[in-house]
């Protein structure tokens, strides 16, 4: 192959870093600019395709960069979950990259260098969560991921905006630190590593009460994955930019959180670990509260935005109680989850942006009729709404079936009934927004021609609506991929 | 090469460095006295810093991996003659003062000529070099009383270098001066505690004395010096609640000198605490007190917390770090409470990690001080936008304070969680963490005041001279590298840590 | 506690009782020159107390004699008093002196520039400046203070 898997790896973190340094330096030529990171995003996407095509989905042994404490090194490994988060957000990198020119040159926002550069960092950070190969590691640049994503949340600067990023902060920098951090050094103290095993590193140095109390820690500690009470801050974050939530906090950050999450319910604890100790129940009962309840609140809120941020909150949830089912059905529709929901939910907050440069509308309320202006923009919507609901054929139906099929296995009827209530729940929150936007009426005096904003801005949702059908259909081939993660 | 020095045997010179260490700042203050050019004091100054720096780059690499180096002054052999022992824990110290002194002068060129007046900059640096042998000596001696002449060295030039503060803020004079009672006290009650000692054992080398409590048993008087020795330095270290002096010198003091003290002098002092707890009186000796759990964990944790809350409500930069350097210093005082090997090695790479980070963020306001004349938040809105070479840096150093991973704060509060694990605390393990998120809001203010705040109308500032922003960036990457290459500072540090928990001086096994 | 032990402590009991007096000045005294003394009289006492601890009961000072040929005669039944003490205390007194000086050309600027060397005055001044800088300062903070 061209590279082997380490330079590989370390290119796909490099290169965003160099697209940061470009931003930098390039700082007022912005066609020079954004070709430039364009460039760097579509470079990052084929270092992890060659990954992909070195590795495919076998789990490689760690190479380790630089010990830190003794035992305790920066080192990364490959394995199908994390090849498959990071295909996902670099792939998804380069489209948001185009909306994101389209949108902030459409909407004349100020900055551009430093949203972007940010970005690049963001991504990089990314990148070594998911090539991360212990706990140390993906907690590094969980860190990272938060810190240089600040500046995007306040990227306005208006009141609203920093006290939107002081929330974000403040509870991803506070779980991460006070639980999170506590954990991993409780789990290193334990266990004596913190490198990612398969079957889990915690099997027999525990039992007891200790279990459930670490799983909290991690669960509450993760803040990316959202779960209530620690959800606050992703509606908080709907202040930023919508390039920003559509990748950042639709498909990168939440993303990170879950496979977070994923990644110490598998590799830390063990899901057979977690099976015969119980200790996750309680968590399965309050992803499954989670679940509902903030699909309850989507339902109120008139923000499309906000809409979406508690739509994800719940579908976040789904990935959470994936885990917590502690079943190996459970976890391979939660990773599948990680997938199907990032291009489910992009599409929806990009048609969002759209309709915000296009008509500079934010409520819900506001848009009857807009679907006759741009159909395209709400068709992606309709499709993006119907893949997150679940519904063949679209993408989002795999790891739904697949969750139920967890639930089925470990005898919990209820969260059957929780998955099926939820996606109730997603029709109803979802679909009167396309409906709205098609039967209603224009407002009085509005344009009636059609205008979907500039290119850039409506093609990328386009483009990935088009992923959500192309998903359903490789929905098998996704499912054999993740396989290693349970140990098949 | 580890082993005992007598200079009249000495062939080369590297066997004569710990003299020289000491000798080298101790020449260079007169000489700049008598040179009388404020230009050439600057010069002499900066070289003999790094010709000190140097040479404790060399001690550290002899007695990195264990073993101790006894150089004896004048060729009295100890315990009659006086001693000077290098071993892992103290080369360390000295190598993170060396830099930093290397470090603050060419900080201090600019921020000097603009907050002292021309007249007093020649006594300024004579008066800079007299702390800087003071700290060096302190740390290098083994002879307890030599402890005291060096302490009070360093702390009557102390005493000068923040009274010159008085030309931006007449304030400067009375902190001085409180520091000046309070030091002085301390140091007192710290020759009182050697005096004890001394009419017990009738020794004041730290080796020997160490030999006879370990051996002789102790008895009254031994225990008495004891609550001298720590009350005196814990006045010296800042010890909760010895620490009224501390936020006072710190916001007054020049930009240059509270950038040295804050990352040095208090240092110098937990050094000499450790030394003495463990190295002087032995391990079990404080078990069998059990001063950690009763005395120094609960004055920690109170530190840390009440110290950081008061940080996060000041309306003046400086003042908010100095509260800060409190609170951090509760962390190494719990380090050492936690009495096994990985807090001890937590409370020193704590010292090395918070001694830079502590710099560059002291010269970060240093620098904004020189551009704007003020440390005062509101005086530094949005400054962020407007000199963002000179404020990157202050992010970075506010990142380790914070203890964000990457960063060199996180290696230290690494350690001390882990080792409050390894105890089974794990109470204490949630409120070191706790503790720490009052760290993050109170970074976090500076941070929106400078970045996410409008700049006043019209703001043109140029970013600070290159001579501010090259140690201010050498710092901040240490920051950083030494949050990820951790080698040096670690390896070092757990290395003082066995020496100091083995209970003897400089040996290990 | 008998009268003998009373009396063989006479240089403890006389250590303690300057010492207290010495720290008792610089705690209640307003007046940063007395302060200044008290620390003086701290620092007396330890020296006082070094210097007893050197004497050796019935010890003599501790020169020895040469003889016309400039070699030393060392009795060995003559008892001498510890000098090293003594040597100790004379690095001290010089710290002591310099501690003084010092604060006192402290004491000197302090005057001149608030015009008064009472503490009460000058914690007066300090509060009023604090308070000055907080109000200013801080409610240019939108209140945040």
């Amino acid at each position: 192959m061209i590279f082997d898997t380490t330079t590989a790896i370390i290119l796909a973190m490099l290169i965003p870093l160099a697209a940061m340094a470009g931003n930098m330096a390039f700082k007022n030529m912005p066609n020079l600019r954004d070709g430039f990171t364009f460039l760097c995003a579509v470079l990052t996407f084929g270092a992890v395709l060659v990954v992909l095509a070195n590795e495919g989905n076998s789990v490689t042994s760690e190479f380790s960069l630089i010990e830190v404490f003794p035992g305790i090194d920066i080192a990364f490994n490959v394995e199908p979950l994390g090849l498959m988060f990071a295909i996902i957000a670099s792939g998804l990198w380069i489209i948001t990259h185009i909306y994101g020119v389209g949108y902030m040159r459409g909407n004349d926002e100020k900055h551009h260098a430093r949203f972007f550069a940010c970005f690049a960092i963001a991504i990089s950070s990314v990148m070594g969560i998911a090539f991360s190969s212990n706990m140390f590691t993906l907690f590094l640049f969980y860190e990272i991921l938060t810190v240089s994503t600040y500046p995007l949340v306040a990227h306005k600067g208006t009141p609203d905006a920093v006290k939107g990023a002081r929330t974000y902060l403040a509870i991803l920098i506070g779980t991460s630190i006070a639980l999170q951090l506590t954990a991993v050094i409780w789990t290193y103290a334990l266990a004596g590593t913190l490198d990612f095993t398969q079957g889990g590193i915690l099997v027999g140095k525990v039992a007891g009460w200790v279990v459930p109390v670490l799983l909290g820690l991690y669960a509450f500690g993760i803040g990316k994955a959202a779960l209530m009470p620690f959800h606050k801050w992703l509606p908080a974050a709907m202040v930023a930019p919508t390039p920003v939530s559509a990748l950042l906090h639709a498909v990168a950050v939440v993303k990170a959180g879950v496979f977070t999450m994923l990644k110490v319910g598998i590799y830390i604890f063990g899901i057979d670990f977690l099976a015969e100790t119980g200790a996750s129940e309680w968590l399965m009962w309050l992803a499954a509260y989670s679940i509902i309840a903030a699909s309850v609140v989507a339902m109120t809120q008139d923000n499309l935005k906000k809409r979406l941020a508690y739509s994800t909150v719940s579908q976040l949830s789904y990935i959470t109680l994936g885990m917590a089912l502690a079943t190996s059905m459970g976890a391979l529709g939660g990773g599948m989850h990680i997938a199907m929901h990032a291009m489910g939910k992009i599409t929806l907050f990009m048609c969002a942006g759209a309709i915000y440069v296009a008509y500079h509308k934010t409520e819900i309320s506001q848009m009857q009729g807009l679907g006759r202006v741009m159909p395209i923009t709400f068709g992606a919507f309709l499709i993006g709404s119907l893949s997150i609901i679940g519904l063949p054929p679209l993408g989002g139906s795999w790891p739904k079936f697949l969750l139920m099929l967890g639930a089925a296995d470990t005898g919990h009827l209820i969260i059957i009934g929780v998955l099926m209530a939820s996606s109730l729940l997603n029709v109803a929150y979802l679909l009167p927004i396309v409906g709205r936007g098609f039967f209603r009426p224009l407002d009085d005096g509005a344009p009636t021609k059609r205008y979907e904003g500039p290119v850039l801005v409506w093609l990328p949702p386009a483009l990935t609506a088009l992923g959500c059908f192309v998903l359903f259909f490789y929905g098998g081939a996704l499912q054999s991929f993740l396989l290693p993660i349970i140990g098949q | 090469m580890a082993g005992t020095v007598s200079p009249h045997d000495a062939k080369t010179l590297i066997e004569q460095l710990p003299i020289l260490q000491v000798l080298v700042p101790f020449c260079t203050a007169p000489l700049i006295v008598l040179i009388g050019n404020r230009h050439m004091a600057w010069l002499l100054a900066f070289v003999a810093s790094v010709i000190s720096l140097v040479i404790s780059y060399v001690l550290l690499t002899q007695v990195y991996g264990g073993g101790f180096i006894s150089y004896q002054l004048g060729g009295w052999a100890p315990p009659l003659g006086i001693e000077y022992r290098v071993d892992a824990a103290n080369a360390l110290v000295m190598l993170l003062i060396s830099a930093i002194a290397t470090l603050t002068l060419p900080f201090a060129y600019e921020s000097v000529k603009d907050e002292i007046k021309a007249k007093d900059h020649t006594l300024f640096y004579a008066c800079f070099m007299l702390c800087y042998t003071g700290l060096m000596g302190v740390v290098i001696t083994g002879d307890a009383f030599n402890v005291f002449v060096f302490l009070e060295i360093s702390s009557l030039s102390t005493y000068v270098l923040v009274a010159q503060g008085a030309g931006r803020d007449k304030r400067a004079l009375t902190a001085a001066y409180d520091y000046l009672i309070m030091g002085t006290i301390g140091a007192t009650f710290f020759v009182i505690g050697i005096g004890f000692l001394f009419m017990s054992t009738g020794t004041l080398n730290m080796a020997d004395l160490a030999d006879r409590i370990a051996n002789e048993g102790t008895n009254r008087t031994i225990r008495a010096g004891f609550a001298f020795i720590i009350v005196g330095m814990g006045l010296k270290a800042a010890m909760y609640p010895l620490h009224l002096w501390l936020p006072k010198a710190y916001t007054f003091a020049p930009s240059a000198v509270t950038v040295l003290l804050s990352a040095t002098s208090t240092k110098m002092a937990i050094y000499v605490l450790l030394r003495f707890l463990f190295s002087v009186y032995n391990p079990e000796f404080i078990f069998e007190l059990n001063v950690m759990f009763l005395v120094f964990m609960p004055l920690a944790l109170i530190a840390m917390f009440s110290a950081s809350f008061v940080a996060v409500f000041q309306v003046n930069f400086k003042r908010m770090l100095a509260y800060s350097s409190i609170a951090q210093i509760g962390y190494m005082l719990l380090g050492i409470a936690m009495f096994n090997l990985s807090g001890l090695t937590g409370t020193m790479v704590h010292m090395f990690n918070h001694g830079i980070t502590k710099a560059v963020l002291f010269m970060g306001v240093g620098a904004l001080v020189l551009r704007t004349g003020s440390s005062f938040y509101n005086n530094l809105n949005g400054l962020g936008r407007v000199m963002p070479l000179t404020v990157a840096p202050i992010v970075i150093g506010g990142l380790s304070l914070i203890g964000v991973p990457g960063t060199a704060g996180f290696v230290s509060k690494w350690m001390l969680v882990q080792a409050a694990f390894e105890n089974g605390w794990w109470f204490i393990a949630i409120l070191i963490v706790l503790s720490s998120l009052l760290a993050v809001v109170y970074v976090w203010r500076a941070i929106e005041v400078l970045y996410l705040s409008e700049p006043a109308q019209g703001t043109k500032m140029a970013e600070a001279p290159m001579s501010m922003l090259i140690p201010m960036w050498i710092l901040a990457i240490a920051c950083i590298w030494f949050g990820v290459a951790t080698d040096l500072p670690l390896g070092a540090a757990s290395t003082a840590a066995e020496v100091l928990l083995s209970g003897s001086f400089g040996m290990v096994e | 506690m008998d009268w003998d032990f009373i009396a063989g402590h006479v240089n403890y009991w006389m250590f303690i009782v300057l010492m207290m007096t010495g720290l008792y000045i610089v705690v209640s005294s307003g007046n940063l020159v007395k302060k200044i003394v008290g620390l003086n009289i701290f620092q007396v006492a330890v020296f006082m107390l070094y210097i007893s601890i050197g004497k050796i009961t019935g010890g003599t000072a501790p020169i020895f004699p040469s003889n016309s040929k400039g070699y030393l005669e060392i009795d060995p039944s003559i008892v001498y008093s510890n000098p090293l003490p003594h040597v100790l205390i004379l690095t001290a007194i010089v710290v002591g002196v310099a501690t003084t000086s010092l604060g006192l050309a402290l004491i000197i600027r302090i005057r001149e520039e608030f015009d008064t060397v009472e503490s009460d005055d000058l914690v007066k001044i300090e509060q009023q400046l604090t308070s000055a800088d907080n109000k200013e300062h801080g409610d240019a903070m939108g209140g945040m203070a």
